[in-house]
């Protein structure tokens, strides 16, 4: 089963804000360009569609490996919106978290894993399931960075 | 038209969030210092379990019945607080953030506007409300609307007692307006305080529907004059008050408290001194942060009220002390909170708790008055000198700026710090069952399976 750390979306102290050009930018001298300077934009804005209803949610294991989800990775994970088939969720199953891909298969749900190392698991009735959110997003980091250290402080 | 929402049991509807497992068990979360039950949840309610039982007293029901007992998570709960808030104000005109849990809403010409999008009516619209906070946030609430805030009050009041009203009371008629006043006592109407509950049972006006038939004269005199008569004019369904102002989505405090229980019983007047500076500091913070500086400053200290032979409400003693200036800088509250502590100090008492109170709250530069012997805002600047910042407020920015950057007492005064070489300071409260700060701190995480 695949572990997942809960981390709600907190107002960053101070936001990730990117200058936003009107005009091509020229690389090499100091750029006339800085009189051009639209607005500046939060990443957080940017990316979620309702940044108060999105947590972030840190991964354990490799069962959704084959959805480019891995251990130590960052969902951004959204409860306004309504899960639906082919959503990645995360949903609680016996007062536990868990990430998986939500099918409809025929008349039954199914919280599927992409990792054929782990079982499907066949939804009997909505009371011992509920859907906690849908993953929007996912932070990997490429190079070893803060998720990584974190992961390995663990083990 | 006024709505009221509040969230339901919100400190243990926060934990549920996180830890689903929690669901349908029994739950209660303890105060500051675990020292006695702040929120319940319906399950812990049914055992019986009352707002404000000390731990130890009920500890053995608690196991007993196998109730989960957690510490207070407020960096948890404010965070959660401000989703709720922050989306209640993208989704009515007007939001007044009452308490941590609570928001009044203006919901004024809304219905106009209803129509095409659901069904029309603010019983709608407010079941919305509930359905989406609770889909966002995972925190159920309750919804009163009516004509008045006193009125949406009470009709919140009856929506969370009566689960068939599916969470949402909406007083649109004047007859639903007097049976949902006849359901309430006149003790439970918001603004009538235990005093005046008890002189108008004494009246014989037992019920909020009582209330509403006094005369207008009869309630000034009766009820503290102006307020009493706004409040039967409100139950009557004449709005008597609007939204109060909340910047940032929080109100503006009349006034500030710093209070804690120690992590242990103290007798060292050194260590109780510490504990005061570290509540001074706290509260002096949270003055600059809403940019007014304060007159008066109260310091109490407790002994244990539940120790053999005490005697009832002898425990506590304060005093109170009107600035000559009034000041934000925390050395010089500090340095007044020790003055103060002198002042009430028993030797050889053993204390369990301090506090401090800053009150008279205002922003700089209205009409005050400049210390005669220095310390004033323009202190040794000639008479005609404007009013410029207090000689302390850069240093005080500095502090605060450094404080938020590095994270909260990167820098305090050293009497706040405790002996040296001590580890943790005394006064700290105990929180053996804080959950982890899922909001806030990457390293603080919650491992679930």
């Amino acid at each position: 089963m695949h572990d997942v750390l809960l981390i709600p979306v907190v107002e960053a102290p101070m936001p990730l804000l990117l200058p936003v050009f009107a005009c091509r930018v020229s690389a090499g001298f100091p750029s006339p360009a800085t009189d051009e300077l639209e607005g500046l934009f939060d990443l957080n804005k940017l990316l979620f569609r309702h940044p108060d209803a999105t947590y972030l949610v840190r991964v354990m294991g490799e069962s959704m490996a084959g959805a480019e989800i891995h251990a130590g990775d960052l969902l951004a994970v959204d409860k306004h919106i309504e899960a639906d088939h082919g959503h990645i969720v995360v949903a609680v199953l016996e007062g536990e978290c868990t990430v998986k891909r939500l099918e409809r298969r025929g008349e039954d749900w199914w919280l599927v894993p992409a990792n054929p190392a782990f079982q499907p698991y066949r939804v009997r009735n909505t009371e011992e399931v509920h859907i906690w959110g849908v993953v929007t997003h996912v932070v990997h980091e490429l190079l070893p960075g803060k998720l990584t250290a974190l992961i390995q402080s663990y083990d | 038209m006024f709505g009221l929402v509040d969230c339901n049991n919100f400190y243990v509807s926060c934990e549920r969030v996180f830890q689903p497992r929690l669901e349908g068990r029994p739950v209660v979360v303890l105060s500051n210092n675990d020292g006695c039950i702040i929120s319940r949840s319906q399950e812990a309610k049914a055992l019986g379990l009352k707002m404000g039982d000390p731990y130890f007293q009920v500890k053995g029901l608690l196991r007993q019945h196998g109730v989960a007992v957690l510490s207070s998570n407020y960096t948890l709960y404010g965070d959660m607080s401000r989703r709720v808030m922050h989306y209640l104000g993208q989704t009515v005109p007007g939001v007044e953030v009452y308490s941590i849990d609570e928001a009044f809403l203006d919901l004024g010409g809304l219905e106009a506007h209803l129509g095409r999008h659901i069904g029309g009516s603010l019983t709608a619209f407010a079941g919305r409300i509930r359905a989406d906070v609770k889909r966002r946030t995972g925190i159920p609430t309750c919804v009163g609307v009516a004509p008045t805030k006193t009125l949406a009050k009470l009709a919140n009041r009856l929506a969370k007692q009566d689960a068939a009203l599916g969470g949402v009371l909406h007083l649109d008629s004047d007859e639903r307006r007097r049976w949902a006043l006849g359901q309430v006592a006149v003790g439970d109407v918001w603004g009538v305080g235990r005093q005046y509950a008890q002189k108008l049972t004494a009246a014989g006006i037992d019920s909020a529907a009582d209330l509403s038939r006094v005369s207008e004269a009869w309630a000034r005199k009766q009820l503290g004059g102006v307020v009493g008569a706004r409040l039967v004019r409100e139950l009557q369904g004449y709005p008597c008050a609007g939204l109060g102002s909340s910047e940032d989505g929080s109100l503006r405090r009349q006034s500030l408290t710093c209070s804690r229980t120690f992590g242990r019983p103290l007798r060292e007047r050194a260590l109780v001194a510490g504990a005061v500076t570290s509540f001074v500091a706290r509260a002096a913070e949270k003055l600059r942060r809403q940019g007014e500086l304060a007159h008066v400053l109260t310091v109490f200290i407790s002994q244990n009220r539940f120790a053999p032979g005490a005697e009832p409400g002898g425990h506590s003693r304060s005093a109170v002390l009107t600035l000559p200036v009034p000041t934000s800088d925390t050395r010089e509250l500090a340095a007044r909170a020790g003055q103060l502590l002198g002042r009430i100090w028993e030797e050889g008492a053993v204390y369990v708790k301090a506090g401090v109170v800053l009150a008279g709250l205002e922003p700089p530069g209205r009409g005050q008055q400049l210390g005669l012997f220095g310390g004033g805002p323009a202190a040794p600047a000639p008479v005609a000198a404007p009013v410029g910042p207090a000689p302390g407020a850069a240093l005080m920015a500095v502090l605060d700026g450094l404080n938020e950057r590095f994270g909260r007492g990167t820098v305090q005064l050293a009497a706040a710090l405790g002996p040296a070489g001590s580890g943790p300071v005394p006064w700290q409260g105990q929180a053996a069952w804080r959950t982890p700060a899922y909001t806030t701190r990457l390293e603080d995480l919650l491992i679930v399976k």
